[in-house]
């Protein structure tokens, strides 16, 4: 499904160099938006900005005398064709910028493309739509919202049964969301929300990878927590629909998975979950035990290498399980409620070293989870020793420091559940890479190796010894000057030669 | 990072959960000056740890959603015939006999053969055009039902319908697929009715194009359907011609099942 679109929509033309110097530029444009979105940027979130029309299939700007021959043209061309023809042109001219800005100039030019948007023709019709959705992408604020008298009727659409159309008026719906909030109290009285949860019933692979898009885009506005995703706002709301369960539906591991549609859906679920409103409720929608699964069945996929943008999904997977997993009603003992299984261990090891591989900047998510696992849990702690997967975790540790923080977090967990855990934490690797971790600079890595030295020395006596045989004064001595480690330092040094 | 081997066949066995090993703790364990604590953590939606994921999942979007270019390349097949009886319109991509099909044939009332986008749509058209019953119960109680879908609230006319869709749902007030029905027949127009406001020198230009596009009947007003709003000031004279002139057997290829029946049946529908 993506390899798909992707080969569909590249830019022809573009070499290698060329399309990479382009990735860092859009990848340092967005990390410094998604920064200032502290600021409430409004920009930040039309990151569907268009590209830029390359060599390839370039129409000529339209003027303005142009257009409303076109227009004219689609609506009273006496040949079927003759209109389409007339549409087709315009919706080419339609991918500049200026054509655009022209385009929205004109009086009554909106008025005609509804007309044709809501005529009879259905050929007219789609490139009606196709129209609109040129302006609906368009980087200019302006623009974008000259759509707007279109939304009513996008959202009846969307309710009908033309795929193609449906698909055209959610991605449209899509991109008008990110535009700002007016927008938003616009199409939100006009029920986008029973609409797309009416729609995410059909059968259309399309339609469904289009009606994600669409959705995410609107749970991730500023406003979602409040006035869109709870079941108390008054009207209809994201949660007080049925779209959870059809989401979680399609998030199911299992040979009807489309990586697709899925990727959409898990991000809109990470949109809902991190927003905090209610996550009790997704939780007894079985939002859990799907999220487990659906790791599994990635980590299967990996293994089988079928892992092409894999890490598009596992993403938000990770982070939906591990929000979930803070929740109150997970600490209930009951079963079904907790995760248990202790495949979900070996699952997200076989992703850690996956991200290694292609993503090494999203190995702290995957540790997240993995300190959200074991953290109150002997189970997954225990699985964790039986396993075999503290040296594969060790090796980790140099990657980068958060990355360190994490893994010592996680091996912290283990450790201070008990003499019975650090009996498989000694002897055996661990004690010479923290010698190691006490080495680095960032305080943080060297505290959190000091947290788990004591643990350490606590449960298992016998590895104080050996920590001094290995010289491991001498690596402690090194931060007694640290306000921040001078006092741990010191209770170490104490019990080390002390016992 | 080396994984061990078993770990691999681990994933599919079946699901097992390990008898934990007993814990014991030390009250000593993360007492002053240590401060370790296991934990879980979550993380809200701005939080700075999601920047780098989030990057990757814009960058997506951003390869993936550029254009929606034009119709994707869609394989041929040999050329069929619209089946809907007097739809003659051919097709050799499937794809494009399922919009076909779906914006003209497929919501289409049985008694006037109008096509509507949606189901919803049809269904209250049909309730509202074609049921007697309905009229009859409007006299007593609020009928009118919003069409925004999942919203439940019902008027006592179609104008209270109206400024409802306009003030709650922000609708337009020219919304075309909210016509109201006239209650007379054919051969009456009342402009003050069943018009929407709108500069008449938009609607006219409108006109002009529907005029030739679509199927005017006669005295026929553009009501509930998907064709487009009919002009305030086009002179009747005019559509009379325009009905005689188009023998029934030419086919536009768009619900042309409507046909050109005569006036008689129209004026029964009240």
């Amino acid at each position: 499904m993506w390899s798909q679109r992707h080969g569909r929509l590249r830019p022809v033309g573009c070499g290698v160099e060329e399309l990479r110097r382009r990735r860092r530029e859009r990848e340092a444009a967005l990390r410094k938006a998604r920064r200032e979105q502290q600021l409430v940027s409004k920009r930040l979130l039309r990151d569907d900005a268009p590209e830029e029309a390359d060599g390839g299939c370039v129409a000529p700007i339209l003027g303005e005398t142009e257009i409303q021959q076109f227009l004219r043209l689609s609506q009273r061309g006496t040949e079927e064709k003759e209109r389409e023809r007339a549409l087709v042109t315009l919706r080419r001219g339609l991918q500049h910028p200026e054509t655009q800005q022209t385009f929205i100039g004109l009086e009554g030019s909106m008025r005609t493309l509804v007309g044709l948007l809501t005529s009879n023709q259905a050929l007219l019709q789609l490139e009606a739509a196709r129209c609109l959705h040129e302006l609906s992408h368009s980087e200019q604020s302006v623009v974008a919202e000259a759509c707007l008298p279109a939304t009513s009727y996008l959202l009846t659409y969307v309710s009908g049964h033309s795929s193609d159309l449906i698909e055209l008026c959610l991605y449209t719906l899509g991109n008008l969301i990110v535009e700002s909030e007016a927008v938003r109290r616009q199409l939100l009285p006009q029920g986008i929300v029973p609409a797309l949860a009416a729609c995410i019933q059909s059968p259309h692979l399309t339609v469904l990878e289009a009606l994600g898009y669409a959705l995410s885009q609107l749970l991730q506005a500023k406003e979602a927590p409040e006035k869109i995703i709870p079941s108390t706002s008054a009207g209809s709301s994201v949660l007080g629909s049925t779209l959870p369960q059809h989401m979680l539906q399609l998030l199911q591991p299992g040979p009807k998975l489309n990586p697709g549609v899925a990727v959409e859906f898990a991000w809109c679920l990470h949109y809902i979950i991190c927003s905090q409103v209610n996550n009790a409720l997704l939780i007894t929608h079985g939002a859990l035990s799907t999220l487990g699964l659906l790791l599994l069945d990635l980590a299967g996929a990996v293994q089988r290498s079928e892992d092409a943008g894999l890490e598009l999904l596992v993403c938000p997977v990770l982070r939906c399980l591990s929000n979930l997993l803070t929740e109150a009603v997970v600490e209930a003992v009951g079963g079904q409620m907790q995760l248990r299984d202790e495949r979900v261990v070996a699952a997200l090891f076989i992703l850690l070293q996956f991200f290694l591989q292609k993503q090494p900047s999203l190995l702290p998510e995957g540790l997240w989870l993995l300190n959200n696992l074991t953290a109150n849990s002997p189970i997954f702690c225990t699985s964790l020793l039986s396993l075999d997967l503290i040296e594969p975790l060790l090796q980790l540790l140099p990657v980068s420091n958060v990355v360190s923080v994490l893994v010592l977090t996680v091996l912290c967990n283990v450790a201070e559940k008990g003499p019975a855990y650090c009996q498989h934490l000694w002897p055996g690797p661990l004690l010479p890479s923290l010698l190691e971790t006490l080495a680095f600079s960032d305080t943080e890595v060297v505290g959190q190796s000091l947290e788990l030295l004591q643990l350490l020395f606590l449960y298992r006596p016998e590895a104080a010894q050996d920590f001094l045989q290995q010289s491991g004064l001498q690596a402690l001595e090194r931060h007694e000057e640290e306000a921040q480690l001078q006092d741990r330092v010191h209770a170490l040094q104490q019990t080390a030669l002390h016992g | 990072m080396q994984l061990p081997p078993a770990l691999h066949a681990r994933l599919s066995a079946g699901p097992a959960a390990t008898e934990p090993l007993p814990v014991q703790r030390d009250p000593a364990a993360g007492a002053a000056p240590f401060r370790f604590a296991a934990r879980r953590v979550r993380f809200p939606r701005e939080h700075e740890f999601f920047e780098d994921g989030d990057v990757q999942r814009h960058l997506y979007l951003q390869d993936v959603l550029t254009q929606v270019a034009g119709p994707p390349e869609r394989p041929r097949v040999p050329e069929f015939t619209c089946q809907v009886a007097g739809c003659c319109q051919v097709f050799d991509v499937l794809e494009a006999y399922e919009h076909h099909y779906h914006a003209l044939h497929r919501n289409v009332c049985s008694f006037c053969k109008r096509a509507f986008p949606s189901g919803h749509l049809l269904d209250t058209h049909i309730l509202e055009w074609h049921d007697s019953l309905f009229q009859i119960l409007a006299e007593r109680q609020d009928m009118y039902q919003c069409l925004v879908e999942g919203c439940t609230e019902k008027f006592k006319t179609s104008k209270d319908r109206k400024d409802h869709l306009v003030r709650r749902h922000l609708y337009p007030a020219d919304f075309r697929f909210d016509k109201p029905k006239k209650s007379s027949g054919c051969g009456h127009r009342s402009p003050s009715t069943s018009r929407s406001p709108g500069p008449p020198a938009a609607l006219q230009e409108l006109a002009g194009a529907l005029g030739e596009g679509s199927l005017p009947l006669e005295g026929e007003d553009m009501e509930v359907c998907s064709e487009h709003t009919a002009p305030p000031a086009e002179p009747r004279g005019e559509r009379r011609t325009h009905g005689h002139r188009i023998p029934s057997t030419i086919c536009f290829g768009q619900g042309a099942a409507r046909g050109f029946k005569s006036t008689k049946k129209r004026n029964k529908q009240q």
